[in-house]
């Protein structure tokens, strides 16, 4: 139980360098801004949790971190490293291609609403292909690992089936070793739990949960404030592309400071 | 139709019931606790599905019965008919030209759907390109060779050196490093060798895109998202996942891709076809030899089909 202030880090991000460091984020899409300078520093081993409404830009700013979606305004940087950038020997930003950004998306672990997990791969080699091809790690030591990691989320015995095989809950148990066979500085979850029967949340929760106490660094897109309030070292509230308010759990659930997040709360506690 | 079928259910029921209660203890004779033992609440007591018996299909039997019909139709024709002279179809089935003739027929499918898939897919990639004059290129690629039919392209390509009576390769209105006359290099097979395969090129092409966007988008969100190289993630997600969605149209290409090859006895070819018109018109036997091309065709499509099924289970596991 990792509820309390002991691991709230108040003094956490002011000594050591962030590992993630966001500045005037802002992403526009068609015409509607998505994201607005958003700023966002998480220490070492600290989990994020970011709440909001629908549509609030909390996955977009996570798709934007993890370099899936290309910023508009603002940067973003990993360990000091500019995100998605490169400034050229005449001091001019240049917008790297996708293809560069690969080795930088290698250091973060994304977990998607959705799965994704590789329809064609079976579990095993959806855990070890990324580790073999993208960091050249030695095939045997990679499935070592990977057996490894499906043991600690309690799916070794799925080793040699295909996801298709597996239900919503074992197939982002699966996402999430997947995700750590690379070994990341940093892990992304988008809605991990929003796709899940009910029954089968607590499962995932419970995998994330576990990673948190090995502390893990962890930004967290959920609509799981049961979670927050339990998991975060700092709730982080969005709406309308913008952090409206943030702090520790016990802060942002029990004295919301803007309207905003009052009404959200409110909604939320209204439902059963 | 609809008759029968509930009143002959009915009718069956009771019967079934008598059997049982005779053989045993009846399921009906041990009612529960509580509920009325009255007899004729027990004879209404709720159908049972074990009761049951498979609805009559009086049309199944008629299709039976047309089918039964039609093949002794064709056995008769067969038996009887002196014009078949299966006699000579089993003499020529396995006589050497038209096994060449067979050769022929594999070893030019084989060559244009190897050549016209390479084509096709970079055509394909060509169409996929950011680059776009390399596009438009593949664009106009496709709207011609699709659009010229395939016994036209044969007779061009057949008839290329009057075009261009030297083919030279070299820098473009530069120096040359080699000239061919084009009479030595453009043979009936070198013909019909480009002919097929380019007009296969553009639907390779296709096929081959409709498969590789067919790949949903999260797939390689999460590829990208690992960090894959993009040759990694093209080739170890991407393609494999787009392979389920192309073979059963690239089958379909290649069988009719086949059964295009027997175009090329126009450009003098002696490929299954023109095997069988050689013999045939010394002979005379035209319709025994047609039946020869025939059987040969279906067992070229039988044996294309099986490897295509095969391919097909091997590329969906996982699904």
């Amino acid at each position: 139980m990792a509820t309390d202030p002991i691991r709230t880090p108040a003094a956490g991000p002011a000594d050591a360098p962030p590992v993630l460091r966001a500045r005037g984020v802002g992403k526009v899409f068609g015409g509607v801004q998505a994201l607005q300078g958003v700023d966002l520093d998480v220490a070492e081993g600290e989990v994020v949790v970011v709440i909001g409404p629908s549509g609030s830009g909390k996955s977009t700013l996570v798709r934007c971190i993890d370099q899936l979606e290309q910023i508009d305004a603002g940067s973003i940087e990993l360990d000091g490293e500019l995100l998605g950038f490169r400034v050229d020997r005449g001091g001019v930003l240049r917008r790297l291609p996708t293809r560069r950004t690969a080795a930088q998306r290698r250091r973060m672990g994304m977990v998607f609403q959705s799965f994704n997990l590789f329809a064609h791969l079976t579990v095993a080699r959806n855990v070890w292909e990324a580790p073999v091809r993208a960091l050249g790690v030695p095939a045997p030591e990679a499935r070592e690992r990977a057996r490894e990691l499906l043991e600690r989320v309690g799916l070794g015995h799925k080793a040699d089936a295909y996801p298709s095989q597996l239900s919503g809950g074992q197939q982002q148990r699966v996402a999430i070793a997947r995700a750590m066979a690379m070994r990341p500085r940093l892990m992304l979850f988008d809605e991990p739990t929003s796709a899940l029967d009910p029954e089968l949340v607590g499962e995932v929760l419970g995998v994330m949960k576990s990673l948190a106490q090995e502390r893990m660094t962890m930004i967290v897109v959920t609509h799981e404030l049961q979670f927050a309030r339990e998991v975060a070292d700092r709730v982080v509230f969005m709406d309308a592309g913008t952090v409206v308010e943030q702090g520790p759990p016990d802060q942002v659930f029990g004295r919301p400071a803007t309207e905003r997040l009052q009404t959200f709360l409110h909604r939320f506690s209204a439902a059963p | 139709m609809t008759g029968p079928g509930p009143r002959s259910l009915r009718a069956t029921v009771p019967g079934r019931r008598g059997a049982t209660s005779a053989a045993g203890p009846a399921r009906s004779a041990a009612p529960g606790p509580g509920s009325a033992p009255s007899p004729a609440v027990t004879a209404a007591a709720a159908p049972d599905a074990r009761d049951s018996r498979p609805e009559r299909r009086p049309l199944l039997w008629l299709a039976w019965a047309v089918l039964a019909v039609l093949a002794a139709q064709l056995v008769a024709f067969v038996l009887r008919s002196d014009r078949l002279e299966l006699e000579v179809v089993g003499e020529y089935l396995f006589a050497e030209p038209v096994l060449d003739g067979l050769l022929t027929t594999v070893v030019l499918t084989v060559v244009a759907t190897v050549l016209g898939t390479a084509l096709g897919a970079v055509v394909c990639l060509a169409r996929l390109s950011s680059l776009a004059p390399v596009r438009y290129l593949a664009t106009a690629w496709i709207a011609v060779f699709r659009s010229v039919p395939p016994l036209v392209q044969l007779l061009f390509w057949f008839n290329l050196a009057y075009l261009v009576p030297v083919l030279s390769l070299g820098i473009p209105f530069g120096p040359s490093f080699g000239d061919w006359d084009a009479n030595d290099v453009i043979t009936p097979y070198t013909a019909a060798v480009i002919g097929l395969s380019l007009y296969n090129s553009p639907y390779s092409a296709e096929i081959i895109r409709s498969g590789l966007s067919s790949v949903p988008r999260g797939q390689l969100e999460a590829a990208t998202s690992l960090g894959l190289p993009a040759r990694d993630t093209f080739f170890r997600i991407r393609l494999p996942q787009a392979t389920r969605i192309i073979l059963p149209p690239m089958g379909s290409q290649v069988i009719s891709l086949l059964k295009g090859t027997s175009l090329v006895s126009v450009i003098s070819m002696t490929d299954l076809l023109g095997a069988a018109r050689e013999v045939y018109t010394r002979t005379f036997e035209v319709v025994p030899l047609l039946i020869v091309a025939i059987l040969w065709y279906i067992v070229l499509v039988a044996v294309l089909t099986t490897g295509q099924s095969w391919l097909e289970r091997r590329f969906s596991r996982g699904y």
